[in-house]
């Protein structure tokens, strides 16, 4: 029997304000506990929360970055619950009237683009972390992460598979970096997806949905699913009912596990924060916020395809970073020569596969973009051949200096002086009498064995096709 | 008497010190507070020596007005170093690591702190029985209670253990008070005054103010307690005034509103009877009475008790045990200890709150109550902006009645709750409020006059204040044995 996944995601951003959404303690990762919690961090009586507008300035850039809708007037509610690690006992989020509403992000699935569209995007605070090692049977509680802001960024249920839920995060993991919002880090939980997941006949009404919490990898956000839709499929063939609930994804069995049902889901209720005006977006802020906006990576696709001639697929690749895009970009502006195609080449051939080897980022590359593009600058004007550019790079990868100098020392100059070499080929010509006869007999692969022999005598020096035409003009006179 | 406009000028004269003054004000608290339990925390040692430093303050030449003069501060408000208890035994023991920031204003002045009052808990409650700490007594009667919340500031004044104090008021807790002691007390602008440390009961309609035996000295503490404070999102952003600067003006062509929901039914007997000998004084004065409408006053009460706990559920989710406050010693696991917490840990009236508000929170319930209440706070504001068009100044009684005794109204909430009645709806507009002395009933027990100001009309308010206290004696006859 058919079935079809229904997926939506829900991806909490931590954006790149120095200081908390609410407080002025910092927001750096990894200090010691309790450190970076001040008396409104911790809730102490009396305290009051004020705003930080580095955190809306950055909902408004990603509002613009995806053709949302922005709220002129957005309302800050608490969402009330007990819990150790939150502090208030209510989280301040948005619930009525978020910041952000609409707008889409395009995703390339193999060779499909898809549109997957965005329901709304709010401002909120983190809570703290409850530790429970290490403190015999008492549970630690770290305020650090406490007030730290998020956007939480929730997609219309578009997706149809796992490879798209992971092509989605990717997309947004690449413009919220792209603009700046946030740091993406996955490790540091800059960036963590709760799935929503349900099954149901294709074309039939939507299925019971279970919520996959904290996802923070894309390995495991595409194994959780594809578990969790067997799971389903499974349950349902088996006649057993799907029952709403979240779940956690253990990556050690690959399994997903209940957390709650419905039943014990909290009535949060939600209301206006008090404390906290609402929030007006003026339009002069929101033309500033736009103005500052970079090139955003669909505009650089398009332009790749039909300004340089890229490929889909080059073009997609090429823009899943902003530092790989500017890289790229850098290297096709610094040619001598207007060749994309080549630049993107390199860069997505010799270099990614330096940088992969050596598992580094693209922005700490050895090379930096301009050196790869005198490098290229001797490819385009026929000092090097392909092969010995690729030589020129190792050295360059390894040991570092100008590509100039590297040819130089290592005398890797491609034969130029034609003089040079019809005398190279006279003496193979000479060596090789009976190719020779063979190759006026008719045999086409006499001449590649002539070919090979002189680029072997000049030790790859020679332009292969300057010795195709000459050995060409030799034989036949 | 001694206001603080007169104890100011003693120490601008030399003729008294602050260290003086304060083991003066501490002894009278030492003779009377065991009898009226106004006070909740005495630190003798901490108000020395912050008199000592007025005093230092002074000699380098360095006083403001009210530099050395002693001031009591509810025990809402955070000051570093000082217990600081909310009335509550959640907050028993904590002693607050900083100063709110009214607090940190009045010691920017150069006044000394000299303890901190009692309080119904968190603020909750008409006549200061609900505090932890046991009741305040009326020193006009101390089988009666002193109105509340802020009772043991009102206590404090009206027994001149204290020259001045602060207050907070949520639905009438300065103004009531004041009424209930026969004090001068004043409910500013929603915004005016920082709410930064001051323990929030219902944020959207708790303000400080300050509580004296004169509008004049309220216009003087006013002066320090207000102004911006960018900690406090709802403070607002207006150039610092003198709300002194009026005082002296004459009030020929004052427009007075006589609400005719305040006149009816409700309003019998003495305090009817002082609150028109006051018109007439005013008519005296020069200004002219017009009858205004408060249509949608009457809806107050049940919309404040919707609003109010509301907020006041989530408020106090902080008092988790989790952190600082009153923690269970014995519990069996995480929920164990929440529930046992703020069982043990909060008070009927409290708890109360916290269940109504809870439950007009509470999925499905959102829209019929809580929505509807903010629809109705709207209106009531639209009544007084009606009304504004026609006068000045709103006048009419601050208090249904004159205090009650001590237990008498403890088991009757909704009994409790109608004590507010004439001061609620001017939190639910956000408008400035005040109460002063207007007379006597047969009993001998104060009575209070409350004028309602437009917004920012704090001005205007302690200038009519001031000229009708400039003619009656009211505010300076003091209780007896005090």
């Amino acid at each position: 029997m058919q079935w079809e996944t229904v997926i939506g995601l829900e991806v909490h951003t931590q954006l790149t304000t120095q200081s908390k959404i609410f407080s002025g303690a910092s927001t750096a990762f990894g200090a010691e506990p309790n450190t970076q919690a001040c008396q409104v961090d911790i809730a102490l009586p009396g305290v009051l929360p004020v705003l930080n507008k580095g955190a809306v300035e950055r909902a408004i850039r990603f509002g613009l970055a995806i053709g949302a809708r922005l709220n002129r007037i957005n309302v800050f509610d608490r969402k009330n619950y007990f819990y150790p690690d939150l502090p208030k006992g209510y989280q301040i989020s948005q619930f009525t009237l978020p910041i952000v509403e609409g707008g889409a992000l395009t995703i390339q699935v193999g060779d499909e683009e898809k549109t997957v569209r965005i329901t709304r995007a709010h401002l909120e605070e983190d809570a703290g972390k409850s530790l429970h090692e290490d403190f015999h049977g008492l549970t630690g509680i770290d305020l650090n992460r406490a007030g730290t802001p998020l956007l939480e960024i929730v997609s219309e249920p578009d997706m149809r598979s796992a490879k798209e839920a992971v092509a989605y995060a990717k997309a947004l993991h690449t413009l919220v970096t792209w603009i700046g919002t946030c740091d993406g880090n996955l490790q540091e939980g800059s960036f963590r997806c709760d799935a929503n997941v349900s099954v149901r006949r294709p074309g039939g009404p939507l299925g019971t949905r279970r919520e996959i919490k904290n996802l923070n990898s894309f390995r495991f956000l595409e194994q959780a699913i594809d578990y969790e839709i067997r799971w389903q499929i499974g349950e349902i063939e088996d006649g057993r009912a799907i029952q709403q609930a979240t779940v956690l994804f253990d990556p050690d069995s690959g399994e997903t596990r209940m957390m709650r049902t419905k039943e014990d889901a909290h009535d949060y209720r939600y209301f206006p924060d008090p404390d906290l005006l609402p929030v007006k977006l003026e339009e002069d802020w929101i033309e500033r916020v736009r103005a500052s906006l970079p090139e955003l990576p669909q505009a650089r696709q398009t332009r790749y395809r039909t300004e340089f001639g890229l490929s889909a697929y080059d073009a997609a690749t090429l823009t899943s970073s902003r530092t790989l895009s500017d890289y790229f970009e850098t290297v096709t502006a610094a040619l001598p020569k207007a060749d994309a195609k080549l630049a993107a080449n390199w860069v997505m051939g010799e270099l990614s596969a330096a940088l992969n080897r050596a598992e580094i980022d693209i922005a700490t590359s050895p090379i930096g973009a301009n050196r790869l593009a005198r490098l290229l600058g001797r490819l385009q004007d026929g000092t090097l051949s392909g092969k010995l550019a690729k030589q020129v790079f190792e050295a360059m990868w390894t040991e570092g200096g100008e590509p100039d100098a590297i040819i130089e020392a290592q005398g890797l100059k491609q034969m130029s002086d034609s003089g040079e070499v019809e005398r190279i080929i006279d003496t193979v010509l000479a060596a090789n009498q009976k190719s020779v006869e063979e190759f006026r007999a008719g045999k086409d692969k006499a001449f590649n064995a002539l070919v090979g022999q002189v680029m072997k005598a000049t030790k790859g020096k020679a332009n292969p096709a300057q010795v195709n035409d000459l050995l060409r003009a030799k034989l036949a006179g | 008497m001694q206001t603080i406009k007169s104890i100011a000028t003693l120490l601008a004269e030399g003729k008294i010190s602050s260290v003086e003054l304060c083991q003066d004000y501490l002894a009278r608290i030492a003779a009377h507070n065991p009898n009226l339990n106004a006070f909740v925390t005495v630190d003798a040692e901490r108000t020395l020596a912050e008199a000592r430093a007025a005093d230092a303050r002074r000699a380098a030449g360095q006083a403001n007005l009210l530099t050395g003069v002693p001031i009591a501060h509810k025990d809402i408000f955070c000051a570093e170093g000082w217990l600081t208890t909310c009335g509550s035994k959640m907050l028993a023991n904590f002693v607050s690591p900083y100063d709110a920031h009214v607090i940190s204003q009045f010691k920017a002045a150069g006044m000394p702190t000299l303890g901190k009052t009692n309080m119904d808990e968190f603020a909750m409650g008409s006549s200061t029985e609900t505090s932890y700490y046991g009741p305040t007594k009326n020193p006009w009667d101390v089988a009666r209670v002193p109105g509340g919340s802020s009772g043991g500031s009102a206590a404090a004044v009206a027994a001149r253990i204290a020259p001045a104090a602060t207050g907070t008021d949520t639905g009438g807790s300065i103004r009531q008070p004041a009424a209930l002691c026969g004090i001068t007390g004043l409910k500013p602008t929603y915004g005016v005054v920082s709410r930064y440390g001051m323990i929030a009961f219902a944020s959207s309609l708790d303000q400080g103010g300050p509580m004296a035996t004169t509008a004049e000295d309220c216009a003087l503490l006013l002066n320090v307690m207000a102004g911006f404070d960018a900690r406090d999102s709802t403070s607002l952003e207006r150039n610092q005034e003198d709300y002194a600067r009026d005082l002296n003006k004459p009030l020929t062509g004052l427009r007075i509103g006589l609400p005719k929901e305040f006149f009816g039914a409700g309003l019998t007997g003495d305090t009817a009877t002082a609150v028109q000998a006051a018109i007439e004084q005013f008519s005296k004065l020069g200004a002219t009475t017009v009858e205004v409408s408060l249509p949608n006053s009457g809806l107050s009460v049940a919309a404040y008790y919707v609003i109010a706990p509301a907020e006041a559920s989530s408020n106090l989710s902080r008092f988790d045990g989790v952190r600082y406050g009153y923690r269970t010693p014995d519990y069996a696991d995480l929920t164990d200890m929440y529930e046992k917490s703020r069982a043990e840990g909060f008070g009927a009236e409290v708890k109360r709150r916290i269940m109504i508000g809870t439950y007009v929170l509470s999925h499905g319930y959102y829209d019929a109550y809580y929505l509807q209440a903010q629809k109705l706070r709207r209106l009531i504001a639209n009544d007084f902006a009606q009304a504004y068009q026609q006068c000045d100044v709103i006048l009419g009684p601050t208090a249904p009645t004159t205090a009650f005794k001590l237990g008498e109204k403890a088991d009757d909430p909704v009994e409790m709750y109608l004590s507010d009645i004439y001061t609620i709806a001017v939190n639910l507009a956000g408008l400035p409020g005040m109460s002063l002395p207007c007379g006597f009933d047969r009993q001998g027990l104060p009575i209070g006059l409350q004028l309602i100001g437009d917004y920012f009309a704090e001005v205007r308010m302690l200038n009519v204040a001031h000229q009708y206290q400039l003619v009656t004696d009211w505010h300076q006859r003091t209780p007896g044995g005090f």
